[in-house]
């Protein structure tokens, strides 16, 4: 299980770096749902078989193909991809990199630092999940709720016809 | 569950029982419709013309596999194996046997529904790596098809998770040893066979494909082998939610006398004739009637349905 998780943040990791770098948004789009399957995998590594399977069915499943949707919708062609190569110059992502590099071997200096723990936790299932939703984060949920009729009440209003 | 081997075992048998099984479907459904409509169908090559399925894949095993100029390359190879893959890894959760499914996942029913979302990528992919109106009409139509469906199947499943309170697919057909959800969850089980059906983009909702406005849709570039891959995805998504229907509405392989396997084939055998039944009756809907009856009916319909399933669930639970 350690071996699927560090594999699998592997490529989680060159997934979202590639999905960054890539012109063409159809193929930055791919990478990046190869970066969220691999979070899953992360998930279902830690012993979170629920939310892998949420991850896949809302992020990869859902959300990634609302955005595939706009990118087919948008029909990009050449001159958009000549556009994107024109707006990451060298010197545009070079320091960014260099510092976002410092801030991620910082990171791995402080984590390793750290009291070790073992990646290996009990598999916990769907009803634990839906208990601890609905007792614990509560108030979490009803608030991502009271967002998402937000968002349903503005896209109706936008989507009305005057 | 024992060695490597049998497991292994297992598995061959699984993936070779799906292939073959979607296979013999595009005869039964070829003969099936012609019967329909008062034909006869394929019946020239060999016993009931069974072999017709043979000189098909040798004729597609031979032609030309063509990529086009103008095509997007990585994405437009991709586009095939995913449907294919989907479509077979989801087989691992279906509980045939008496021993139930390949791996008894105790979040069996997200992972078919994890599955036949991402198979989405597959005609989408298709659709714009192709690099054609057709193509591109044809993905954009099957996507806004398959996402609206998928809510409202996802919702008629969780009733029937609420009713058994498990995930597995194992525990829901054992769930249902004296009475099939058929009958609890009529509702239900219409909405998952209508979801089904336009997942699946058969007809009546098989606009991607209306060959008489966009040629074949999403995948009017492909050729030989990669066209076989649709052809042979699209089949493999008939048996697999056939067998699903069968798993969470009929009972799976419940039933007197007969062994699971059987039951569960008979079951299964039953949806997709339904299926085909509908294929030989009803024309082609509308477009926007597609979308307003997904979005307007049939989502409502399985909340609705939802609720009431869970406040049932509640009140037994708190009663006994």
């Amino acid at each position: 299980m350690t071996v699927l998780f560090y594999a699998s943040a592997a490529v989680a990791t060159v997934g979202s770096l590639l999905a960054v770098t890539r012109t063409k948004a159809l193929h930055a789009l791919i990478y990046l749902i190869l970066a969220l399957f691999a979070v899953a995998l992360c998930f279902l590594s830690l012993g979170a078989p629920f939310v892998a399977a949420l991850e896949v069915i809302v992020y990869a499943g859902a959300i990634m193909v609302l955005i595939l949707f706009v990118i087919m919708m948008l029909n990009l062609g050449p001159e958009s991809w000549a556009r994107e190569r024109r707006l990451l110059p060298r010197h545009a992502w070079l320091v960014p990199t260099i510092m976002a590099g410092a801030l991620v071997g910082l990171t791995l200096v402080a984590i390793l630092g750290a009291p070790q723990q073992a990646t290996q936790a009990a598999s916990v299932g769907p009803k634990a999940v839906g208990v601890a939703l609905f007792s614990t984060y509560l108030i979490g949920v009803e608030l991502a709720s009271v967002l998402l009729l937000v968002g349903l009440v503005g896209a109706y209003y936008l989507g009305a016809k005057k | 569950m024992s060695g490597p081997l049998e497991v292994l075992v297992r598995m061959v048998l699984t993936l070779a029982l799906a292939m073959a099984s979607a296979a013999m479907l595009v005869w039964v459904e070829r003969r099936l419709l012609a019967a329909f409509q008062d034909r006869y169908g394929p019946n020239r090559v060999g016993p009931f013309g069974l072999f017709q399925l043979v000189a098909d894949s040798i004729k597609l095993f031979t032609k030309e596999d063509w990529i086009p100029p103008f095509a997007d390359r990585v994405p437009f190879i991709l586009a095939p194996t995913i449907i294919v893959a989907t479509g077979l890894l989801s087989f691992a959760v279906v509980p045939f046997t008496a021993a139930g499914a390949l791996v008894d996942l105790n979040i069996g029913v997200l992972y078919f529904l994890a599955l036949s979302s991402v198979s989405v990528y597959s005609i989408m992919l298709a659709g714009m790596a192709s690099n054609s109106k057709y193509s591109l009409l044809g993905a954009v139509r099957a996507a806004g098809q398959m996402i609206s469906y998928e809510l409202a199947m996802g919702l008629s499943v969780a009733s029937v998770v609420a009713m058994a309170g498990s995930f597995n697919l194992r525990e829901i057909v054992a769930a249902q040893e004296g009475l099939p959800y058929v009958v609890l969850q009529p509702i239900a089980f219409l909405i998952f066979l209508i979801a089904g059906l336009a997942e699946s983009k058969r007809s009546p909702f098989d606009l991607p494909e209306a060959e008489n406005e966009i040629v074949a849709g999403y995948h009017t570039e492909y050729s030989s082998m990669k066209f076989a891959f649709f052809f042979l995805g699209e089949y493999l998504a008939l048996v697999l939610f056939s067998s699903i229907a069968t798993a969470l509405f009929l009972g799976g392989g419940n039933g007197p006398w007969l062994p699971t396997i059987v039951w569960f084939g008979v079951k299964m055998a039953a949806i997709i004739y339904v299926f085909i039944w509908v294929r030989a009756t009803f024309p082609r809907v509308r477009y926007d009637r597609l979308m307003a009856f997904g979005w307007k009916i049939l989502v409502p319909a399985a909340i609705l349905n939802l609720l009431v399933t869970g406040a049932l669930v509640v009140a037994g639970s708190a009663g006994g």
